[in-house]
């Protein structure tokens, strides 16, 4: 079972419509016993960071992830993946927790609309298990104003605007990230989703 | 680079697919699921719902349409139609819809933009737009399916929009809207040229040719069309791989 956390920030439905599409069970919950017994988490997120970090830390759930994510594979999604980062300067300084090496920080990219909103190409940088079976040529959708700062080393796959926007990212143990919305991803995003389905032992 | 879109319309009265041209001579046909569906297979980059239901009762089979559609369809999902308020707006998203499309009451009430992009974020209000050309660069904006003309010029309308909050703007002409000439390339010009949010160009799509040329001419970052992929004179696939042809960005 995937542990979808729900600590009030975001809409969960349209993660879970799509680990239902592909049959995998799943739950919507906020139960710190639930988390544990799960065989893998997925941390979502729409919003603001500081927020988020306050409502996750407000439902008591910030150190059961940060151990879980020692134990069982855990996706952070959108404001969930910059979650996982050590800082974010969104509105004020704001610590995360720190799961993956860098900060979230405003996207640079002068005479570009802010938000980086629509769909944008995968460019491959260094192997992950979320990405077996996909192609040279794929698109997710990505609705986002800040984006994470980190080592290349952590960046599965990023995407141009103009610069490097990190899309997925890996602690190269349990700890994934996307910056993007596998869940609406069309395609893409489904099969994504299923490779982090394949990784619950 | 992010990909030009291509947007099928679903324009939906009492749980089933209509297509109005011009807006009136309404025909009936289609369920909005398999719809749906079918663009998704397609590669429909996101699908717009329109309720045209006026009463309560048909916007409860309306929200049924949306839920069902974001079981099965996994491209961000936009509806529009008879949203008034806050309440509104919350009420579709939690069915399922990534983003609204308010036009009429945004008119009448601006404030619901503001207030939409504070509770729900800028990126899912998206403020649609029914204008028609009145002089030489001159156009205004219309209400109530392009019945009422609001004496409300356009390029300040879209202008006071993106400051209100929205995320991006579907612009349809009233002018060109069920003409199948092509988009209303000299009015979406000037509002791509006015505003630093996302214009998506509506209305007047009726050969393939239409959407290499709004995105070679214009600003916009993606075309919508209804009836021409309803009565599938072109398939989304037809037109995305005509826009890749041209070197033009497409998923």
């Amino acid at each position: 079972m995937i542990a979808v956390v729900d600590y009030g920030a975001g809409n969960l439905f349209s993660v879970k419509n799509a680990l239902d599409f592909l049959s995998l069970e799943n739950k919507l919950t906020s139960d710190k016993k639930e988390i544990e017994n799960a065989d893998a988490v997925i941390l979502p997120g729409v919003g603001a960071f500081p927020n988020a970090m306050k409502m996750l830390d407000a439902s008591g759930l910030i150190d059961v992830i940060k151990t879980q994510a020692k134990e069982k594979p855990l996706l952070g999604i959108c404001l969930g993946m910059q979650m996982l980062f050590e800082k974010s300067y969104e509105f004020e300084e704001c610590d995360g927790l720190g799961l993956i090496k860098g900060k979230v920080d405003k996207i640079i990219a002068p005479g570009y609309i802010i938000p980086h909103m629509g769909w944008n190409k995968l460019e491959k940088l260094n192997d992950s298990p979320l990405m077996t079976g996909l192609g040279d040529n794929e698109y997710v959708y990505f609705v986002h104003s800040y984006q994470a700062y980190c080592d290349d080393c952590n960046i599965s796959a990023y995407s141009e605007y103009p610069d490097k926007v990190p899309a997925l990212v890996y602690d190269g143990g349990f700890v994934y990230g996307a910056q993007f919305h596998p869940e609406k991803s069309g395609k893409t995003g489904l099969a994504i989703l299923k490779n982090f389905g394949g990784l619950i032992k | 680079m992010l990909a030009k879109r291509i947007i099928p319309c679903l324009d939906v009265r009492n749980g089933k697919v209509v297509k109005g041209v011009n807006f009136e001579g309404i025909k009936d046909v289609g369920d909005p699921v398999e719809c749906a569906k079918e663009y998704n297979m397609q590669g429909a980059d996101e699908i717009v719902f329109y309720d045209i239901t006026a009463s309560f009762e048909g916007r409860g089979v309306f929200l049924d349409v949306v839920r069902d559609t974001a079981r099965q369809v996994f491209v961000p999902l936009t509806v529009g139609g008879g949203i008034k308020t806050v309440d509104d707006i919350r009420e579709t998203l939690r069915a399922g819809a990534d983003k609204v499309s308010v036009n009429s009451q945004a008119v009448k009430n601006p404030q619901l933009i503001k207030d939409g992009a504070d509770i729900f974020g800028s990126q899912c209000i998206c403020v649609g737009i029914d204008a028609k050309k009145i002089a030489e660069d001159k156009w205004t904006v219309f209400i109530n399916g392009g019945r009422v003309d609001m004496e409300l010029d356009l390029i300040d309308w879209v202008k006071r929009v993106e400051q209100l909050g929205a995320g991006e703007i579907c612009l349809n002409s009233i002018d060109a809207d069920g003409t199948k000439e092509g988009f209303d390339i000299s009015m979406l010009k000037a509002v791509c040229d006015s505003v630093n949010i996302p214009v998506i160009a509506s209305g007047g799509a009726g050969r393939i040719d239409d959407f290499s040329e709004v995105f070679e001419k214009t600003g916009a970052t993606a075309a919508l069309a209804a009836s021409l992929f309803h009565f599938k004179e072109l398939t989304v696939g037809e037109v995305k791989e005509h826009c890749r042809q041209k070197g033009i960005i497409i998923r």
